[in-house]
């Protein structure tokens, strides 16, 4: 088997003592973040891309690392779901509804050593999918041309909301902030200074880093402060008792976890669900197939296994389209595309032929982490608890801080930090208006690529705008941007978790 | 109302925007689409998704009241005062005052604020300076 022996070749180049102790780091820190209320995958590792840059750390080390925060942030989300009934990010959402009951009921250490078993089984089973999955879609994607890459980066946009997206012009409106930023700066082919403003320090245009931690990370600082002395978080008075599951509620619940990895993973690979859908559509089958005797929402250990296995098949379904086309389909996979953007390798069918140790290397990556969070997570569940009582009017400041440190490491720039300032504010701004951040920063990561594809479209057909549309696959694709544009007017509703302001994006 | 102002901040900009697309120059080589064509269409996509929460405006999100609004008005005098402060006295002294301030005004005690303003100065030098070796804002003093 070809991809065995390149899984191999990954797990040669995964398995350094270095490698190693980057993922250890990566996951306890991905948990703390992960279970801190206020932080979730896609602020975490946004702090942190700018700090593994600066660091100098070689593609594939950091990868290791800032993939070991993603998922365990994933993992972390469940613990403050479960023992506070405050998720730490939106997919741990549809883990309250079981996960606190089962706290309330005295059985919070079953309910956290069954989340954690299935995290690893969603996680480790779609991280399987991923590596047979993504070499096929690979092989797709080499047919694919400038124009149809232009869909394709229009389908992000149409379906990044997802079918559960509230306000498609709100989306639209956060799309083309996001790609207007992405406008300035000096033009790629033809070398014009574009909406510069005869700027100087607008020439090499906006550092898109800059704008994601501002946009994420001191957004949430504003947030934090509308609200003065922000109750402290109970969680000292959980009795733990034992953390394991026993063996005749994981026999229970087996039947869950494989259906909430396969529907998460699922919804992972297809554009426009990711994890959050992931989770809540593994929630709901399982309680349509299984509430016999009305026991959800009431503590039942299988609505707290199917969406944490469901969300984490999503986590690592989400990974496909990402490094086989270099597009994204959910927020938290946009930022790791910023990630492997701020390492210089372009995600799409082209890596896995030219950069194959990067790709293997970190699939063999997300195996060894997601050992490693299992067995960090059952004995060190305790640890992670006590970190959540740091309370925010301490975290919040170190927060910021470090987002500082982070942007000035890589220029050292007032100017850079003014401008995160700046996507600070208005950040919170379009937080408060309900507009979607996660367009605004495709935007800005894609549009040169987008453009730069529909003008080489143009090139070959000498400004005619028939090769747009001009072969089957196009066509296809075209059509898939129709119906994710529609298809929230129709099936919205049925779909749709129930928003929760507090929870990060 | 604020999701009218939102639509009209979006049309208004979007008129700027297009406006100073079309003055971008183009060079005598150029490809048959040219560098004004995508700014421009991504300046209309924006001019027609901003009438939208014109004309059917989502209810009125929950805005802080004006102490509050204040309180966000000072942490960004405070980040912006720091950023100005970072190259004049150094990183230790700056990001103790900065995270202290930010402390108090989220409701710490003022000399615990300080402690922890200080603590997380001094952890992140410990960390990313003498650990990490990243660099950072290197005062008069060296720290």
């Amino acid at each position: 088997m070809d991809v065995l022996s390149h899984l191999a070749d990954g797990f040669a180049v995964a398995l350094t003592w270095q490698n190693l102790g980057l993922a250890l780091i990566g996951c306890l820190l991905g948990t703390v973040i992960g279970a801190l209320p206020g932080l979730g995958p896609s602020n975490g590792v946004a702090i942190l891309i700018p700090l593994a840059f600066t660091l100098g750390l070689p593609a594939t080390p950091a990868l290791i690392l800032l993939t070991s925060v993603y998922y365990g942030a994933m993992y972390g989300g469940r613990i403050s779901s479960i023992l506070l009934c405050i998720p730490g990010d939106e997919p741990a959402l549809m883990t309250t509804l079981d996960g606190y009951p089962m706290t309330k009921k005295g059985q919070a250490g079953e309910a956290l050593a069954l989340s954690g078993i299935a995290s690893f089984v969603g996680a480790f089973f779609a991280t399987w999918g991923l590596v047979f999955l993504a070499p096929q879609l690979v092989g797709i994607a080499l047919l694919f041309g400038p124009a149809e890459y232009f869909a394709l980066f229009t389908l992000a946009f149409a379906t990044l909301g997802g079918v559960a997206a509230r306000n498609q012009a709100k989306a639209a409106i956060a799309a083309a902030l996001g790609l207007g930023i992405a406008m300035i700066g000096v033009d790629h082919q033809t070398g014009v200074p574009r909406l510069t403003f005869g700027d100087i320090h607008l020439y090499d245009g906006i550092n898109f880093l800059i704008a994601i931690v501002g946009l994420f990370a001191i957004s949430e600082v504003f947030l934090f402060l509308e609200h003065r002395n922000e109750t402290r978080p109970e969680g000292s008075e959980v009795k733990l008792g034992r953390i394991t599951a026993p063996l005749s509620m994981l026999k229970q619940t087996s039947g869950s976890m494989a259906r909430g990895t396969i529907v998460g993973f699922l919804a992972g690979v297809l554009p426009g669900a990711g994890a959050s859908l992931g989770s809540f559509i593994a929630y709901t089958i399982e309680k349509r197939l299984k509430n016999k005797s009305d026991t959800f929402g009431k503590g039942d250990p299988r609505g707290v296994a199917a969406p944490e296995a469901g969300n984490n098949a999503a986590a690592g379904g989400a990974l496909v389209p990402m490094l086989a086309l270099g597009v994204p389909g959910s927020g938290t996979t946009a930022v790791l595309l910023a990630m492997l953007m701020a390492l210089n390798i372009t995600p799409g069918p082209l890596l896995f032929t030219q950069r194959p140790d990067v790709v293997w290397g970190l699939i063999a990556a997300l195996f060894i982490g997601n050992i490693m969070l299992l067995l960090l997570n059952v004995p060190m569940v305790g640890l992670f608890v006590r970190v959540l009582q740091v309370p925010s009017k301490y975290l919040m400041p170190a927060v910021a801080m470090i987002s500082f440190v982070g942007i000035y490491g890589i220029s050292g720039s007032t100017y850079d930090l003014l401008v995160m300032i700046v996507f600070g504010v208005l950040g919170y701004v379009l937080r408060k208006l309900d507009v979607p951040l996660v367009p605004v920063i495709l935007g800005i990561l894609l549009g040169n690529e987008m453009e730069k594809n529909l003008r080489r479209a143009l090139t070959i057909s000498d400004g005619d705008l028939q090769i747009l549309w001009g072969s089957p696959l196009a066509i296809t694709i075209w059509a898939l941007v129709l119906i994710g544009l529609a298809a929230p007017f129709i099936l919205g509703r049925y779909v749709r978790p129930k928003k929760d302001a507090s929870v990060a994006p | 109302m604020s999701d009218r102002m939102l639509g009209v901040a979006c049309v208004v900009l979007a008129a700027f925007y297009i406006f100073f697309a079309t003055r971008i120059q183009i060079g005598f080589m150029s490809d048959p689409m040219g560098p004004r064509a995508f700014p421009i269409l991504i300046g209309i996509v924006l001019a027609l998704a901003g009438l939208y929460p014109i004309l059917r405006p989502d209810p009125e999100p929950d805005w802080p009241d004006l102490s509050r609004m204040l309180e966000i008005v000072f942490a960004v005098a405070v980040m912006i005062a720091y950023t100005y402060a970072l190259p004049e006295i150094g990183f230790t002294v700056s990001t103790t005052i900065a995270a202290g301030l930010l402390s108090w005004r989220l409701g710490a005690h003022p000399i615990k604020a300080g402690v922890a303003g200080l603590v997380i100065a001094v952890g992140i030098f410990v960390i990313f300076r003498l650990i990490l070796k990243l660099s950072l804002a290197i005062g008069p003093w060296g720290f």
